[in-house]
């Protein structure tokens, strides 16, 4: 790996110097440039090509696995397919995500499916961060799809946090998931897109087991000439609890669409939904002011707080 | 010190031009504790927007150590070194009291153990709301006293606390007045603070009393609190007129 790819990597696993200890499988234009796997944590190639199977075994605990993927070259587009078997009773930290640092002209693209099968009372920790640069002076865009399906079986819970700050061109994100009896969803995403970025995000929960619960959050920042479009969807099917909230910000010309959607299957089902979009309060900007902030400063921080 | 003149502040509302703040003059020399006191709806809370720049007076001028700030933005009028703390504290998803501590200070790199002296100073306790995001989840008093907080974090030659004592339950109070105490002796500058509380009024060094718009009184504390005690314009703990609109 050369510097930039290193740079890329550090980017999306958001480390300082220090690889993270666990099992790890790094993607580097489309061929395993690092994989180990570890005595839990099985990591192997799926026997068409497409991508890996990550299996975790049965109470599996505090342990790590990361699976970044990182493209340097222009004009490279892939498309991944990874699924995760996570056995009962586990505790688990998975981090993955995908930087492109895009060096010519031309369009260079990263869709991956991620599969979640979780098994009964297992927990699971699910770390996503996208980022995205051209080299100095080069145009080539950046483009990314990440689809998620997960299974929740019953007493389970994921939290699922994807974070895409900066440089991505075009994304569509899907994440669906099935929860169980008594199992439980987070799912929690920042997006700040600008220039003439285009983000859509789709969130779909579908409760089917009693006690089962979803809560789906996204904040975003919409600046210059940029697009988001955020559609959630929960289907109460069992007695359960959902909640949707959109906060959106939105600088310049941006335009942000939120379409939460409820639907109670279930006469028991619990169903939130709160959306919320509007330019940085005037308020707040005169508060950090009052503390000697220059106004564009003063955005900045508010902006920066809201998509900590 | 601050020295106002001839200020008048008024808004377009439905019926025309209302007047809010009318001829107003008034200087505030350095080491002066200075209570503004008044009916609700006076222009208080005006005035003292005025001073920060949050609001543009009409007419009139500010001049502040001898420098006229009456055109100045908000921003330079901190920089100048002006403070103020809201009535109505502003809330902010995601900025932690310490980040709100640091940008305050002026200091990115605010240790913990710095920013947690300021808001033991107002009395809480620091480790618990150190990482706290200063957002809905806050009580009323809790915000009220992370304003004050961030207000004492700047250190500035002339700092303007709206209503403080709003919301601070009795126990805290008690300490609220050490630190205002504690300010007065530290700051060379001047403090100007906005309250209805006798023990407030007590400290002063300079009372103002402001009513429709207008100052109606000003003088020492000795000469002016006699005359308002009583009246509606500072309500004591346990002043009759509370005890019977709670009967009423
Ligand atoms: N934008 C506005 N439009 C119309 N009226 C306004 C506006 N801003 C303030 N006022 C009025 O100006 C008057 C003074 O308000 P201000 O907030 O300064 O009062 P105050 O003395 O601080 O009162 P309190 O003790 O209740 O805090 C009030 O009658 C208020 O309704
Ligand atoms: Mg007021």
């Amino acid at each position: 790996m050369d510097n930039i790819e290193k740079r890329i990597l550090e980017e999306v696993l958001d480390m300082h110097d220090k690889m993270p200890e666990g099992a790890m499988n790094i993607r580097l234009n489309g061929e395993a440039a690092e994989r180990h796997s570890t005595a839990n944590i099985d990591i192997t190639s799926r026997p068409d090509g497409s991508g890996i199977n990550i299996n975790i075994k049965p109470h599996t605990k505090k342990q790590t696995c990361c699976i970044p993927v990182v493209i340097s070259k222009t004009g490279y587009k892939e498309s991944v397919i990874n699924e995760f078997f996570v056995g009962e009773d586990c505790d688990v930290v998975i981090v993955a995500g995908c930087g492109i640092h895009n060096c010519g002209d031309q369009e260079s693209q990263h869709d991956g499916l991620h599969k979640f099968t979780i098994g009964k009372g297992s927990r699971v920790k699910y770390i996503e961060r996208h980022y995205g640069e051209a080299a100095d002076g080069k145009t080539g865009s950046r483009i990314m799809s990440p689809k998620t399906e997960i299974y929740l079986d019953e007493d389970s819970v994921m939290e699922m946090e994807s974070t895409q700050i900066k440089g991505i061109d075009s994304t569509k994100r899907e994440t669906r998931a099935v929860v169980g009896k008594n199992a439980k969803l987070i799912l929690k995403e920042r997006l700040l897109t600008n220039g003439e970025q285009f983000a859509e995000s789709r969130m779909d929960a579908e409760l089917v087991g009693e006690g089962s619960s979803a809560d789906l959050i996204s904040r975003s920042v919409a600046t210059e000439d940029s697009r988001i479009s955020f559609i959630s969807n929960i289907e109460g099917k069992a007695p359960c609890h959902g909640h949707t909230e959109c906060d959106a910000i939105i600088a310049g010309n941006a335009k942000v669409l939120a379409v939460p959607a409820l639907d109670a299957v279930d006469p028991d089902a619990e169903l939130i939904h709160e959306a919320a979009i509007g330019k940085v309060a005037g308020e707040q900007l005169i508060k950090l002011e009052t503390l000697g902030l220059p106004r564009e400063e003063a955005e900045q921080a508010i902006l920066e707080g809201f998509l900590k | 010190m601050i020295s106002i003149k001839n200020l008048s502040y008024g808004v377009d509302d439905e019926q025309g031009k209302k007047d809010i703040l009318q001829d107003i003059d008034l200087e505030i020399p350095d080491d002066c504790f200075a209570v503004i006191t008044g009916p609700n709806g006076g222009g208080k809370s005006t005035l003292a927007k005025i001073l920060a720049g949050v609001l543009t007076p009409q007419k009139g001028s500010i001049v502040f150590d001898g420098q006229d700030i009456t055109g100045m933005s908000i921003t330079d009028r901190a920089r100048a070194g002006i403070s103020y703390a809201f009535q109505q504290p502003v809330r902010f998803k995601g900025i932690e009291v310490i980040d709100l501590l640091r940008l305050a200070s002026g200091d990115k790199a605010l240790s913990i153990g710095e920013a947690c002296e300021y808001l033991s100073e107002v009395g809480l306790c620091a480790r618990d709301y150190i990482k706290r995001e200063v957002d809905a989840s806050l009580s009323g008093g809790e915000l009220k006293r992370i304003e004050i907080a961030s207000v004492l974090a700047r250190k500035s030659k002339l700092a303007i606390f709206d209503e403080p004592e709003a919301g601070i339950d009795l126990w805290s109070f008690n300490n609220l007045i050490e630190v205002f105490r504690h300010i007065k002796q530290s700051t060379h500058g001047s403090i100007i603070i906005i309250s209805h509380q006798e023990r407030i009024l007590e400290i002063a060094d300079t009372i103002i009393v402001i009513e429709n718009g207008r100052i109606i009184k000003q003088g020492r504390k000795d000469d002016i609190l006699p005359d308002i005690l009583g009246t509606a314009s500072a309500v004591g703990e346990c002043s009759v007129k509370t005890q019977k609109r709670a009967k009423a």
